[in-house]
Order: C-alpha cells, then sequence, then structure tokens
C-alpha cells in the first residue's frame, strides 16, 4: 500500500469521472497521433520517391500531375511528349542522367512503366530473385505487387489499358515476370518494370483500340506514327542546371519542367492547411481535457479535504498529499495517453486498408520517437491541471479542517 | 509521558485558549471534559501535534513536539499518536486492511500485515479485512477507525468526542474498546468530550472552563 496505490484506487473509486477524463484526453492524443503518423509517412514518402529526382519533364499542364504521376504513380499524366525531344534533352551537357517513363497500362492496379536501366541506378534497385526485364514484354516487379498478386519470376499477366481498372485487357501479349525487387520501402516496390519498347508494341496493335483510348482522353504513349514517351526523370550535372535548365524547357519546348521539391513543397502546404485546422481542434480538446481533470480534481479535493486532513494526522507530509494529487493526474493522462496512441495507431492502419492507392499506403504498424513527446505532452497537461488542487492539498490546515467537520 | 506547560493559543489575535500546566503518566486514562466552545477540541490538536501554540511546550515522551520539523512532526506524530475523531473518515476506496497498512506506511513504519490482523481480531472485525467502508455500519467504521489509531503501537491514544453521534449502547461499546485497547497496547488515552454519560468509567478527569 502507498501513495500510487491510493491514487490509482481514488481513481477506480470514481469510474464515471475518470472515464471521461481519459475520454477527452485519449481523443485528443488519437487525433495528434494521427496527424503526426500521417504527416510524416506522407512527408517521407514524398522525399524517398523524389530523392535523386531534380527535374520531371512532361507534356504541358499541371506541374503537380505530372509529379504526382511521374513520380508517386498516382495521378495521371498530363499526356505525352515526343520521344526525340525528349532524347534532345537527356543529351543537354547540363543532364547528368535522364531516365524515360513510358506509363499507360496496369496490372491489378499496379502501374506498369516503361523505362530503360537507367531506372535501376536512378533507385538504386536490387532483386531478391530473377533478373532485370532485358527483352521485350519481360518485366522487373516490386515487392508488394509480387506479394499481393502471387507473382513469382516466370509467371506470366496481362496487362490492363489504364492507369487503373482490369475492364479493357491487352490479350496481344502477356508479360513474363523475370525479377522480383527486393523491398525499397518506396514506390518502386508498387510498380511493375519493363522497357519502352514493351509499352509501344503493346500499344501499336489493334485500330479499334487506338481509337477506344483515344476516345477516353486518356494519353497514349504512342500516337500519330511518331514515337512517344509520358516523361523524362532527370539528374542535373550540377547546381547551376537549376536555375538554367527548367527555364529553358519551359519556354523553347513544348514542354513543361516541374521540380519534384517545388511540388511536393506546394502539395504539402495544401495537405497543411486541413494538418493545421485538425492540430488546434485536438490542442483544444488537450486544453479541455486539462479543464476536466482539474475540476474533477478540484471537486474531489472539496469532498475529501477532511480524509486528506486525517492522513496528515497518520502521519503523511504535506509533499505525500501533493504527490497524491499529481499522481491521480499523471494516471489519468497517461493511460489517456496511451490509449489515444493506441486508437491513433488503429486508426492509419485502418485508414491505410482501406486506401485505393497503393503507392502512398499509410501504415499504422509504424512507431515514431515523437509519440513519446506526445506522452510526454499529456504527462504535462496531467500535472498542469493538477497543480492547483495539489497546492491546495499540500497547504490543507489539519487542526482547522478537522475543527470545521467535527 | 505527556506534559503540557503555559500553552496559549490565540486566533486572529484573541486569546481563545490558556492552558496552564499538565502532566500525564504512561498508560494514565484521562477524560477531558468541558462544554461546547470551552477549547477541548483545540486543546487535543495542540497535545496531538496539529496546531502550534503561541506560547508554551508541548512535551512527549521527553521530546518538545513543536521543536520539530513538519516532516519530522508528521511522522513522531504517526508513530507516537493515534488520533480517533468523532466521524470514522477512513479511505473509502481502500479496503479495512488498506485503511490500517497506509497508516503504518504514513507513519514511516514497515506494513505488518500480522499486526493489522491482531488489530483487527482483537476488536473483532478481522472478517471484516476487505470490506470497504461503505459496507460497514457506523459502530464497525469507528471500530475500525479505533485500529487505524492503534496499529502503530501509540504512545498517546486521543479521542476527540468518539461517542457525540451515538446512542448508549455504542457510546459504552467504543469507550470500552478505547480503553482496552490503550491497555492492550500500553497507550496513554485520553478522551475528550461534553458527554457526561462517560464519566464514570475515568478515574482521571480534567474540566476545561470555557
Amino acid at each position: 500500500m502507498n501513495i500510487f496505490s491510493i491514487s490509482y484506487k481514488d481513481l477506480k473509486a470514481n469510474p464515471l469521472n475518470a472515464l471521461l477524463n481519459l475520454l477527452l484526453i485519449s481523443f485528443g492524443i488519437t487525433i495528434l497521433t494521427v496527424l503526426l503518423l500521417a504527416s510524416t509517412q506522407i512527408g517521407d514518402k514524398l522525399d524517398q520517391n523524389s530523392k535523386d529526382i531534380d527535374l520531371v519533364v512532361g507534356a504541358k499542364g499541371s506541374p503537380l500531375q505530372l509529379i504526382l504521376s511521374s513520380i508517386f504513380y498516382i495521378d495521371f499524366p498530363t499526356g505525352n511528349i515526343p520521344l526525340k525531344d525528349a532524347q534532345k534533352l537527356a543529351r543537354n551537357p547540363l543532364v547528368k542522367r535522364a531516365v524515360p517513363l513510358a506509363l499507360g497500362d496496369n496490372y491489378n492496379g499496379y502501374r506498369i512503366a516503361g523505362t530503360d536501366t537507367s531506372f535501376i541506378s536512378l533507385y538504386q534497385l536490387s532483386l531478391e530473385k530473377g533478373k532485370f526485364w532485358q527483352q521485350d514484354f519481360e518485366v522487373t516487379v516490386g515487392q508488394n505487387v509480387a506479394t499481393a498478386a502471387h507473382l513469382k519470376v516466370g509467371s506470366r499477366f496481362f496487362g490492363a489499358h489504364g492507369l487503373t481498372g482490369s475492364s479493357d485487357i491487352h490479350k496481344s501479349h502477356a508479360y513474363i515476370v523475370t525479377g522480383i525487387l527486393k523491398p525499397q520501402h518506396n514506390v518502386t516496390d508498387n510498380i511493375v518494370l519493363t522497357n519502352v519498347a514493351s509499352v509501344w508494341k503493346m500499344h501499336e496493335q489493334p485500330e479499334e483500340h487506338k481509337e477506344k483510348a483515344a476516345g477516353n482522353g486518356k494519353p497514349e504513349p504512342f500516337e500519330n506514327g511518331e514515337k512517344e514517351i509520358t516523361s523524362l526523370l532527370i539528374q542535373y550535372r550540377s547546381p547551376m542546371s537549376i536555375i538554367l535548365f527548367p527555364r529553358m524547357v519551359n519556354q523553347s519546348t513544348n514542354m513543361q519542367a516541374a521540380s519534384p521539391a517545388m511540388e511536393s513543397t506546394r502539395l504539402f502546404s495544401l495537405i497543411g492547411v486541413g494538418i493545421d485546422t485538425l492540430q488546434w481542434f485536438a490542442y483544444f480538446i488537450m486544453g479541455v481535457s486539462a479543464v476536466s481533470v482539474f475540476i474533477s480534481l478540484y471537486n474531489s479535493l472539496k469532498e475529501r479535504r477532511y480524509d486528506l486532513a486525517v492522513m496528515r494526522t497518520m502521519g503523511a507530509s504535506p509533499a505525500a498529499l501533493f504527490t497524491l494529487i499529481i499522481l491521480k493526474a499523471v494516471i489519468l493522462t497517461l493511460v489517456g495517453s496511451i490509449i489515444g496512441l493506441f486508437f491513433g495507431h488503429l486508426i492509419m492502419q485502418i485508414i491505410g486498408l482501406y486506401q485505393e492507392s497503393s503507392q502512398a499506403k499509410l501504415t499504422g504498424m509504424v512507431f515514431m520517437k515523437d509519440e513519446f513527446y506526445l506522452i510526454f505532452t499529456g504527462i504535462c497537461i496531467g500535472i498542469i491541471a493538477a497543480i492547483i488542487p495539489a497546492i491546495e492539498a499540500y497547504r490543507t490546515d489539519i487542526s482547522k479542517t478537522l475543527s470545521r467537520s467535527s | 509521558m505527556l506534559q503540557v506547560q503555559s500553552v496559549l493559543h490565540q486566533y486572529k489575535g484573541q486569546v481563545k485558549l490558556q492552558f496552564n500546566n499538565w502532566q500525564v503518566n504512561q498508560g494514565e486514562q484521562w477524560l477531558l471534559l468541558g462544554n461546547s466552545g470551552s477549547g477541548k477540541t483545540t486543546l487535543m490538536h495542540i497535545i496531538s501535534g496539529l496546531l502550534k501554540p503561541a506560547e508554551g511546550e508541548v512535551m512527549i515522551n521527553n521530546q518538545s513536539i513543536y521543536q520539530l520539523k513538519t516532516a519530522k512532526l508528521d511522522q513522531f506524530r504517526g508513530q507516537h499518536i493515534g488520533i480517533v475523531f468523532q466521524q470514522p473518515h477512513l479511505i473509502s476506496s481502500l479496503t479495512v486492511t488498506e485503511n490500517l497498512l497506509i497508516a503504518q506506511r504514513f507513519a514511516g513504519l514497515p506494513q505488518d500485515k500480522t499486526r493489522v490482523k491482531e488489530v483487527l481480531s482483537s476488536l473483532n472485525m478481522y472478517d471484516k479485512r476487505s470490506s470497504k467502508p461503505q459496507q460497514l455500519s457506523q459502530g464497525q467504521m469507528q471500530r475500525i477507525a479505533i485500529a487505524r489509531a492503534v496499529i502503530n503501537k501509540p504512545a498517546l491514544l486521543v479521542a476527540d468526542e468518539p461517542t457525540s453521534s451515538l446512542d448508549d449502547e455504542n457510546t459504552k461499546a467504543v469507550l470500552d474498546l478505547l480503553i482496552q485497547q490503550s491497555e492492550l497496547n500500553n497507550a496513554t488515552l485520553i478522551v475528550a468530550t461534553h458527554d457526561n454519560r462517560v464519566k464514570e468509567k475515568f478515574t482521571h478527569q480534567y474540566v476545561l472552563q470555557g
């Protein structure tokens, strides 16, 4: 039997009061946990996936859409660009590396990206099984694709037209899996890689298919008899290129240059408005929970002032009474924070399960150091809420209190 | 054992209690009588180390208690003085056993379940050891309050109006228990009351004039 036991049993003796406080604290911490996990994961994914890519060149349109489609494989591409123009840019002395991308098909929602071996070195890909694609219609699949679609080396499958859905299947050519990538913890875990020629050939075949595709407005990598690609991922040779190259592309070609860093920042600032609003809401809830803890402790202090005085007569020091009140608040806020963290992770996991896009999958199974700050914040709120009642308990005038009651 | 020397208590500049010398020996049982407002409770608080007088000295076992610092005085009170109030005021969230164990803890003594069993058995309350206070009758709660006061084998057992809210039967029972426990623990007993029903139980009496 000690001070902690009394605090804990006191809380247990008033379950409804304790429950209300726990609900408020855990609600605030849940929102903060979800925001922390989501913003960190989105930020990390933005950084991981655009790492080493200085610029994306594609068809004119929304630069954010170009970045989302060519780096994060989320949105539809802005269109296609002529291969010869792309090759001309790739040979520019300001460019260190240019990686072509030809998009247009998917397999079970995973995008099929036509590219060349420079993509391997750009993302520093390594194989878990098999080998990288070499011939037409050979594919190397990301770890998540292999797991979700039960693909092995030697498996065959048909791609479907478009970036999502499987209604329009290209039955003319089957892809064959030649390799499976090791987990890369970036977007390449969720894509199917092949050469650009495979994407072109897949779309060369039936005339009616071409008409259908043109009719739905989706970009085709091969149009008007001229070879086209979707975009070009560019690495600069020197920092000087940052100023010169995008301006040159935007002003002297029919293509647009979009900087992943700038667009990611823009995207994050757009999301940031919502995050900030929710964050303030969570702070408000935490403030309300602090007031609630304060009121319940203060009321219990008023009701139990005599009990506290009796404890003093038994030998309890003023510091012991102070600790008793503080501990009650700390137990409440600590348990509330842990419950909040648990639900925060659970909600993130559920969001991840129901997310349509496989490219930006969020998870609740990630634990971060910053979560300790959330617990610490929760405890601090408890201590702040308890400080006045605790000081009152510390100052209990035993004789006066006992005289009043007797 | 207990010496009260020239105690003066003031409240808001006015003298509320003036008490000359009083000496009580170990094991004696005293009744402190007086009408309401005569200063019985004030004197009991001063004797128990709960209220520092403006002047004078209180010695328990040759220790001038108000010369002790707050923390030491708290510990001294827990170890050497057992106090019984008019209302039992047990900690409602704790069981009977826990209410006694916490008294040992607050006094800075080791928690001794054998002692708890011994005291509860002597008060015929051992079978209620796991009950919460709200499951007990008023009389049973008062017994536990007595058990709590004697758990640390105090040298001085003080009871402030322990019978004022009790009927004749319970008054007698509570006084018998206080006397029995003080004898059992060789403690000096001082009972403050305005209740004339209890006079015949005590050989030593002190009447406070209000």
